[in-house]
């Protein structure tokens, strides 16, 4: 989305109506159209066989949107603000990068007495309720209809913030790329956070991600989340198996089935920096979505009390308003 | 200033702070290296205050409204205060709603909530010290006027 006045003013405008309307647009995914199924993703993981298809496709389908940084870099300040480029380093596959948004993970070990090696593609698992995108300050991070959760490079200031709050620090930066170097490159921003995006254009034309379309081994399906949902707890319980996704982090939009239980897989991969962990996530939202009953109710509780004080003939305070 | 008055300013001080400690500028900017201040890095953390901020600062304002509709002359500086306050309450509580797990909202829709709850705080901090000291001035001069 190239920004400019325009549309800066178009889109203005429809979002100061979707600000009076938004509580009429708001929807969930159990209503079914088009353009607003939630879509999730089923990887079982016992079909995979670390071919790489997946990895190619992700990067030939995706090429077109990835960064293509302005050189040299701003000079950063405070000096231990450090530059995040992999321009030089596209071809990194074992780990997510800007130009790698899929990598498939190994886990190799022992379980019930038998020796396993399972392989796993981890990228965005699209969460429900996701942190990127409820506590990106800056409106760059988003979920759409379909439950993509996508991050506008157009406008991401690369301050990484979504990789912080992350579980499993999904995003990467690329540097001297995007909004920040028409601002104040030198003092904010450091480039643009990169992830998968599920292939959203592809999807908004009813295409699958180029991940699941070119795997041979059919690892992964993508329908209906209810649906999906409903296929990955059969085949777990048909096959003795786990799963991984369904709540982690408050639910997500990608579900794991796997024959060795995450917890041993997860000690079992290699951790790090663009290598997720496969650990338990609980919901970092509880507190938040208690307390937003409280932000509706408050300002009618004080306008009510408010009223009352008046009513009974309160007069004093009208100098501070 | 009474009692409630304190409690709104610290309030909308507090407010200002932790949603700017929703930008990653603190731990840049060295204060999240100060001992004692390593919270000021913590987004959970600022978000949960800010909530709990924002349920405070809605009652005072809510509890405020019906004694300012009441007032019976608006200066154009009044108004403007107030426009930067409706703003920035709804496209708080928009921020709010688009939080929770069942909701929607359309991401353009969302990028211009984001940016006009900053927009809103930015232009309401110069205009608010503007009125204040307005009427600051004001209240000195009847005060003056009176005493002749």
């Amino acid at each position: 989305m190239k920004i400019n006045r325009r549309h800066f003013l178009a889109s203005g405008l429809i979002a100061a109506g979707g600000i009076v309307a938004a509580p009429s647009t708001a929807r969930t995914g159990a209503e079914v159209s088009p353009d607003n199924v939630v879509l999730a993703t089923l990887l079982d993981i016992s079909k995979c066989i670390a071919c790489g298809a997946c990895v190619e496709a992700c990067r030939e389908v995706n090429g077109h949107k990835f960064p293509r940084p302005e050189k040299p870099f701003p000079i950063m300040y405070p000096a231990k603000v450090k530059v995040a480029d992999w321009s030089e380093r596209q071809d990194v596959d074992d780990r997510l990068t800007p130009y790698n948004w899929l990598y498939i993970q190994t886990a190799e070990g022992e379980y019930n007495g038998r020796s396993f090696e399972l392989h796993i593609p981890r990228r965005c698992l699209h969460c429900q309720n996701p942190p990127c995108a409820n506590l990106c300050p800056w409106g760059a991070a988003y979920k759409d209809s379909r439950g993509i959760v996508g991050i506008n490079d157009e406008i991401c200031l690369g301050g990484a913030k979504c990789k912080d709050v992350c579980p499993w620090h999904i995003p990467e930066r690329q540097t001297g790329v995007g909004l920040y170097l028409k601002l104040a490159p030198s003092f904010a921003g450091n480039g643009v956070m990169y992830k998968c995006d599920r292939c959203r254009d592809r999807v908004a034309q009813g295409e699958t991600p180029a991940c699941i379309e070119v795997c041979p081994e059919g690892v992964q399906s993508i329908g209906p989340r209810d649906e999906i949902l409903a296929q990955a707890r059969e085949l777990a319980a048909r096959t003795g198996g786990f799963l991984y996704g369904d709540t982690q982090n408050g639910g997500t939009n990608t579900f794991y089935v796997s024959p060795v239980p995450f917890d041993v897989l997860n000690a079992a991969v290699e951790q790090g920096p663009g290598k997720p962990h496969l650990a338990s996530v609980g919901n970092p939202f509880v507190k938040e979505e208690l307390l937003a009953r409280a932000v509706y109710a408050a300002p009618l509780i004080g306008v009510v009390a408010g009223v009352l004080h008046l009513v009974r003939g309160a007069t004093s305070e009208d100098n501070n308003e | 200033m009474n009692s409630l008055t304190l409690v709104f300013r610290l309030t909308v001080f507090a407010l200002a702070f932790t949603g700017f400690a929703q930008m990653p500028i603190f731990s840049r900017y060295y204060l999240a290296d100060v001992p004692g201040f390593a919270w000021t890095a913590d987004y959970y953390f600022n978000h949960v205050a800010h909530y709990i901020l924002a349920i405070v600062l809605l009652a005072i304002l809510g509890w405020r409204l019906p004694r300012i509709l009441r007032r019976q002359s608006w200066s154009a500086m009044d108004v403007t205060v107030g426009l930067c306050w409706i703003g920035i309450v709804l496209t708080g509580i928009v921020r709010v709603m688009k939080n929770q797990p069942e909701s929607y909202f359309s991401p353009t829709l969302v990028m211009w909530v984001d940016w006009g709850h900053l927009i809103f705080v930015v232009l309401l901090a110069p205009l608010a010290l503007a009125h204040f000291m307005t009427r600051r001035a004001r209240a000195s001069a009847r005060r003056l006027h009176n005493a002749k």
